[in-house]
């Protein structure tokens, strides 16, 4: 079977469709990883151990299990006991939860980076938990840490297609469908592998330019 | 009442299937990750090209589109590949290109004097990676090799939607079957947990193996 560049036009407007729909899925996953990232991290860090204890095991075990079986635990799973969720919802929150304890690492690297002697400092000066992460804390950790997160969110990028598996129309799934209808893979396919290779070497880039930005940590 | 002994014994053989491919998508891995790292760390231009290019292609585009094209694009091409050649393959490339990286970072971590104290002594280049550079990287590399496994484990469920029978896949046929969806996906998540589990308590025996007698070598 040859290449046919008139076929690849014909597409293009679904798989442009279906871009869309995977840059929305990454956009909001990373929203929600970010959050949830920030939440497990200070969890993680309570003095209570029935706080942090459970919330480190629950993370490991995301870590440790496939992101497709976790989309279909809450694609399947959840609407058992009431919670019936949109395609697209239940993706973005595997996204967010499974990229979350990824997040959660970096936070807990960045928060650890900040010098204990800003705590005392924060203490002293009589401001209260609550302020000291708000404003002294939070805001040193966070800007080393952004290239890092960047870096996860490029992989969360890559992932997106398993979101097709719980009926998404995102990207692959637009490809899959035209595949099926016309029985032609080559264009498709070839032409997803070339939109992920182009957006995550422009990413790259842009992480490059992120790192030489905010990864300075010793000229603070 | 459903009889659950069969469906669990689908599952286990599920399992089988993912710690087959598990296994023999390391070995590809391991092989890809020591030839395009040490690749890209040649003296000839044109090898560092070449490990470059794989390194870049494979990190660049998701495990499921790479899957996807070595199952139904590659027979356009003449090459038929069964599910599971498909999914060693891909999943062993882009794990490799992953623990590409791993190889380059841990031997340009060697300090130069060991290279130059390699050629003080006369060796030739392959000794002097086999018998000094390397025996001092491994131990570098285990922990994110370990790392790398676990993200192939993972990555092994991918294939059950290129009809391999894997556990996911499994999981899905129980599920078509008896209705139910907790009791399917809750085994296989603790399965694939506790095999991560096992993935990493070996590479921590192996790293203590690895870094035995190198005590005092490196600060």
């Amino acid at each position: 079977m040859e290449w046919d560049w008139a076929f690849v036009w014909q597409i293009m407007p679904t798989l442009l469709e279906g871009l869309k729909i995977t840059i929305v899925a990454t956009v909001l996953g990373a929203i929600v990883a970010a959050v949830v990232g920030l939440v497990l991290a200070i969890a993680r860090r309570s003095p209570n151990p029935l706080v942090s204890r459970p919330v480190g095991f629950l993370a490991d075990f995301i870590r440790g299990t496939p992101l497709l079986v976790q989309l279909y635990f809450i694609f399947y799973v959840l609407p058992d006991i009431g919670i019936r969720l949109s395609p697209l919802t239940a993706g973005v929150i595997g996204l967010g939860i499974h990229y979350g304890t990824y997040a959660a690492e970096v936070y807990r690297a960045g928060i650890d980076n900040v010098p204990s002697g800003q705590w005392e400092a924060a203490r002293a000066t009589n401001l209260s938990v609550r302020q000291a992460w708000i404003h002294i804390v939070l805001p040193q950790a966070i800007p080393p840490m952004i290239p890092a997160l960047a870096n996860y969110f490029i992989a969360m990028f890559k992932e997106t297609p398993l979101l097709s598996a719980i009926t998404v129309l995102e990207l692959m799934n637009q490809a899959k469908s035209v595949a099926n209808s016309s029985y032609r893979y080559i264009e498709p396919i070839t032409m997803v592998g070339v939109f992920f290779l182009v957006i995550s070497l422009i990413s790259v880039v842009a992480l490059r330019f992120l790192e030489e930005r905010y990864a300075r940590v010793d000229e603070r | 009442m459903i009889d659950w002994s069969g469906y669990i014994g689908l599952i286990l053989q599920g399992a089988l299937v993912t710690i087959e491919l598990t296994v023999l998508g390391s070995a590809l891995a391991l092989v890809m990750a020591f030839a395009a790292g040490l690749g890209r760390l040649s003296r000839f231009a044109g090898v560092r090209v070449l490990a470059t290019v794989y390194i870049e292609f494979f990190r660049g585009t998701s495990i499921f589109v790479q899957l996807f094209w070595a199952y139904f694009v590659l027979p356009f091409a003449g090459i038929t590949l069964t599910p599971l050649q498909a999914g060693v393959l891909a999943l062993g490339l882009n794990v490799g290109a992953y623990g590409a990286e791993v190889v380059r970072g841990a031997v340009r971590a060697i300090g130069r004097e060991q290279h130059e104290a390699c050629v003080a002594l006369n060796l030739g280049r392959y000794h002097r990676m086999r018998h000094v550079i390397l025996p001092q990287a491994l131990p570098l590399m285990l922990p994110t090799f370990g790392n790398n496994a676990i993200e192939l484990l993972k990555g092994t469920a991918v294939v059950s939607l290129i009809s391999l029978t894997d556990m996911t896949f499994q999981a899905q046929v129980v599920r078509a079957q008896t209705g139910s969806t907790l009791i399917p996906f809750a085994t296989i998540l603790v399965l694939y947990f506790a095999m991560a589990m096992a993935i990493s308590a070996g590479m921590r025996w192996l790293e203590r193996r690895a870094s035995r007698g190198l005590d005092g070598v490196r600060v």
